[in-house]
């Protein structure tokens, strides 16, 4: 898995619960134990986005924030 | 089984087996859940579904009984979650009665007494329940349903603070909440929480990222928990913001707040001492809000004391 690049999901300007459903298929194509980098506005999308993604039972393994949004790293449950 | 039906085409007439006419006694209906409606001889039968939760089994069984006796073959979903069957006859009581009966359905009631409790989805598969508000509504429905009071007696179940049960409007409502408590060694500065927290209850520091807390703002709806990647913030403990006198109609009053944090086990002794002093201090016909605000809060209280201990609000 180390050559290959990490996935990235630009999510900004996507609106609850489409940024949400849109992170959940992509994660449904990857294998258990594999990364994601979202990107998510601040507002709705990280107050709802996080916690739809720890009840799938997934892990958020680093949050940064860059100005107004946020680059969330989640790795596959 | 006593009386059957005989179809002559245009209605159907109840008939006794011994053959003396059928007696339905008109003052038993209303406290029976039969309302009366404009049309002729024509009732609704409000059924009890506390929670507004059914079993589909169930449901499929009532359908066939509502089309069977409906005479318009429609059913109306209830201010209170419960179903109603419209157009049935009240010479047909007996026997819709029976076979509701048959099929493990209860008839819901009116008038002066503890209603039919409601509730939302709680925590059973609401992301945002705090509490097993159905459980708490079939608790309420299985020990107090019926219970006689000065007047009637609504009670709601919430999950959470968003309060989709309207506890605010309730005789005696219960609303879910959750006590957050924050464990240092293990939060990454993130600042989700302070994203996550909509009161402004968590401001995060400009330069760790650490959550500072504010607790009079927090609302205890468990948001930050949720959110939190790192399990830095948990809770602490789960109960129920208690709150009393409220009602809706002609003259809307909103309920005060009178415990926090109360347990799931103590609720059915909240219920049970507040009915005890309704109907030792509430006059025929006045609702509970109101005999608080002619007895005083202080006097109600007092009474309550033993059942809500420290989560008492002052």
């Amino acid at each position: 898995m180390t050559d290959k690049k990490e996935a990235t999901l630009d999510l900004r300007g996507v609106m609850c619960p489409i940024n949400f459903v849109k992170t959940k298929l992509k994660l449904e194509m990857m294998e258990a134990g594999e990364v994601l980098e979202v990107v998510l506005d601040s507002g709705d999308p990280i107050q709802n986005v996080p916690k739809s993604i720890k009840e799938e039972g997934h892990k958020i393994i680093e949050v940064k924030k860059e100005g107004d949004y946020f680059r969330i790293r989640v790795q596959k449950g | 089984m006593t009386d059957h039906f005989i179809e002559d085409k245009t209605h159907k007439v109840v008939v006794n087996l011994e053959g003396s006419a059928e007696k339905v006694d008109f003052n038993d209906l209303k406290s029976g859940g039969f309302i009366k409606q404009r049309q002729k001889d024509m009732f609704t039968v409000r059924l009890r579904c506390p929670g507004g939760r059914l079993a589909t089994e169930k449901l499929l069984e009532i359908s066939k009984i509502a089309h069977k006796y409906s005479k318009k073959g429609v059913v109306h979903f209830s201010f209170r979650q419960s179903l109603e069957i419209l157009y049935v006859d009240y010479k047909e009581f007996n026997a819709i009665v029976a076979e509701l009966e048959k099929i493990g359905q209860k008839v819901a009631s009116c008038g002066p007494r503890v209603r039919v409790p409601t509730a939302c989805g709680g925590c059973e598969y609401n992301p945002n329940g705090l509490t097993d508000t159905q459980g708490m509504a079939r608790m309420v429905d299985e020990k107090f349903f019926g219970t006689p009071t000065p007047h009637k007696f609504k009670t709601s179940f919430s999950g959470c603070p968003i309060d989709c049960a309207r506890t605010k409007e309730m005789d005696f409502g219960f609303q879910g909440v959750v006590d957050p408590t924050w464990e240092e060694p293990s939060c990454t500065g993130c600042t989700i929480c302070s994203e996550a927290c909509k009161e402004d209850a968590i401001v995060s520091d400009a330069d760790t990222g650490k959550p500072i807390f504010d607790p009079m703002k927090c609302i205890y709806c468990g948001d930050c928990i949720r959110a939190c990647p790192t399990e830095a913030w948990k809770p602490k403990r789960y109960g129920h913001i208690v709150r009393i006198g409220g009602k809706h109609g002609r003259h809307p009053m909103e309920a005060i707040e009178v415990c926090n944090f109360l347990s799931d086990e103590k609720v059915p002794d909240a219920i049970q001492k507040t009915i005890e002093w309704y109907n030792a201090n509430g006059k025929r016909g006045e609702r509970i809000g109101n005999a608080i605000k002619r007895v005083g809060l202080k006097n109600y209280l007092d009474f309550m004391r033993p059942v809500f201990g420290d989560g008492i609000k002052a």
